[in-house]
């Protein structure tokens, strides 16, 4: 045996950024980086940037209030960096610029029946999707300035649609479900009908939240039922023999890490960077899980490498967390304890 | 309180009553501000026990709807679990009871606790529904944004407990 400690990869604390009253639901990053946005039962949206340069200490930089009447729920950024959608309880999605110089709603999307519960952009920018507890996905089309048209109200569903997710590279749209299931919708390039085209089903509650991986080969995916699932993608004509039926691709369920979480997973995330996956958990616990080097691609192993600390960390449910777009490792998580807290990790070498 | 009589007509019209627990015994060890005193399963269903049926002008307690070995206490472990059992086995308010039990610990119980509320099992025809309902947090603050439901469930929670009223009469 070596007499060097062993270095373990750690979870280590950065900051807490305070300032919601109640639950923070969401935590996401400025596709550059340079801005931290969050929101929650407050109705208020927090933009947080560093003072002083890149290693500065986050601050809070502005406010953005009186566009929902209730809960925001999540907030995501163009692909651009130019725009910001925020779903709220209020049943209407909000958009968001700057092109007068300081934030404002110009566009508010109305439609869904109830809550919104997530809203996502697509890679291109030009379409957007939102979900609702009114079962229904609908797609959205930047049609001009502040214009948007509903393209499709996709109805596979049949209870509470949590999140909607799009494909890094390609204009799919995966969906997450009340009713355990996850599902895949692609525009059929004959008619133009937006269609589902996948369900994945293995779950056994409530899928909260899903994540692609760099590529799109990959989705994770976590449930109520306290496990964290990885799914592949298997193309027509895989050399594995996967069957494709319908020639669409088939999404098969090839790891599930369960015996960790000890209550509901509320929000996954995938680093485009590093290829690892963080976990936001109901026992207050941010996770985060690597894939051992040895993993056989159609059955792949993951193992929990690092957990938040108790001490600095969370001490209600944690909701959300997202990683830094370019800081390898920099992770921002969000709490029914009103705090966003970030952490860095730090691998062994 | 919504009157019993007058309204549309009772899914319950004859519910079994029961007796009332006795009130809780204080120990000279709970009056010492220097004993640590963790939560336990009295203490649980003494928040609850007052909490008015939708349907009647009797308590949860009266109905057997909550029971004190129904609490399961881990004050340690910051969990709280209470099984309920609604009268009948296809009661349209069971949604609501539990609500109104979840709401009553929220606002009642320091925030580390994590706190569960389901059926007895066995107790309700759509018992699996209502438990995943329950415990499905962002339904419940959605539905507690609803101003309607919030009042009828304050209602519910807020009925004068017949244990205050005779304290004051002593």
């Amino acid at each position: 045996m070596s007499s060097e400690p062993q270095a373990v990869p750690t979870l280590k604390f950065v900051q807490v950024l305070k300032g919601h009253r109640g639950r923070a639901w969401n935590v996401s990053w400025h596709p550059q980086g340079n801005l931290l946005t969050s929101c929650g039962e407050d109705k208020i949206i927090r933009l947080w940037g560093t003072e002083g340069g890149a290693e500065g200490k986050w601050v809070e930089k502005t406010t953005l209030t009186d566009g929902h009447e209730r809960t925001i729920r999540e907030v995501s950024w163009s692909p651009c960096g130019k725009y910001l959608a925020s779903s709220s309880f209020d049943a209407t999605t909000a958009i968001w610029d700057k092109k007068s110089g300081e934030y404002e709603c110009n566009a508010t999307l109305e439609g869904h029946e109830n809550e919104v519960k997530s809203v996502a952009w697509a890679r291109s920018g030009q379409v957007l999707a939102t979900c609702s507890r009114d079962k229904t996905v609908w797609v959205w089309e930047v049609a001009e300035e502040d214009e948007y048209e509903c393209a499709a109200v996709l109805n596979a569903h049949t209870q509470d649609v949590k999140k909607v997710v799009w494909h890094p590279n390609d204009e799919i749209l995966a969906s997450a479900s009340y009713d355990n299931t996850i599902k895949m919708f692609r525009e059929d390039p004959s008619d133009q009908e937006w269609t589902c085209v996948a369900t994945l089903a293995s779950h056994t509650s409530t899928v909260w939240s899903i994540a692609f991986n760099k590529t799109g080969t990959r989705l994770a995916s976590c449930s109520d039922d306290g496990t964290l699932k990885i799914w592949q993608v298997y193309l027509p004509g895989n050399q594995e023999g996967i069957s494709t039926p319908d020639g669409q691709p088939v999404w098969k369920c090839v790891s599930t890490i369960s015996g960790v979480h000890t209550r509901s997973v509320y929000d996954v995330a995938w680093c485009h960077q590093t290829g690892l996956i963080a976990t936001a958990c109901g026992d207050d616990i941010v996770r985060i899980f690597q894939e051992t080097l040895d993993s056989d691609p159609n059955q792949p192993t993951f193992n929990l490498v690092a957990s938040s600390v108790a001490s600095h960390g969370h001490t209600q449910d944690v909701n959300s967390v997202a990683w830094h777009p370019t800081v390898p490792g920099l992770l921002a998580s969000a709490s029914d304890d009103g705090d966003i807290r970030l952490w860095q990790f730090l691998d062994s070498s | 309180m919504t009157p019993s009589t007058g309204g549309p007509a009772m899914e319950n019209q004859n519910p079994t009553l029961y007796k009332r627990a006795a009130d809780r015994e204080i120990t000279p060890a709970e009056l010492d501000n220097n004993v640590v005193d963790p939560f336990d399963a009295r203490e649980i269903f003494d928040l609850i026990r007052n909490i008015n049926d939708p349907e009647h002008p009797l308590s949860l307690e009266e109905l057997n709807v909550v029971e004190e070995r129904l609490c399961l206490v881990n004050d340690q472990q910051n969990t709280i679990d209470v099984t309920f059992t609604p009268t009948i086995p296809h009661c349209s308010m069971a949604t609501l009871i539990g609500l109104c039990i979840r709401v009553k610990l929220l606002h009642a119980l320091p925030p580390r606790f994590k706190v569960t509320v389901k059926i007895s099992p066995g107790a309700h025809v759509s018992e699996a529904a209502i438990n995943k309902q329950l415990a499905d947090k962002e339904r419940v603050a959605a539905a507690l944004e609803n101003s309607h439901l919030i009042k009828v469930i304050n209602e519910c929670i807020f009925a004068a407990p017949p244990t205050f009223s005779k304290i004051i009469r002593n």
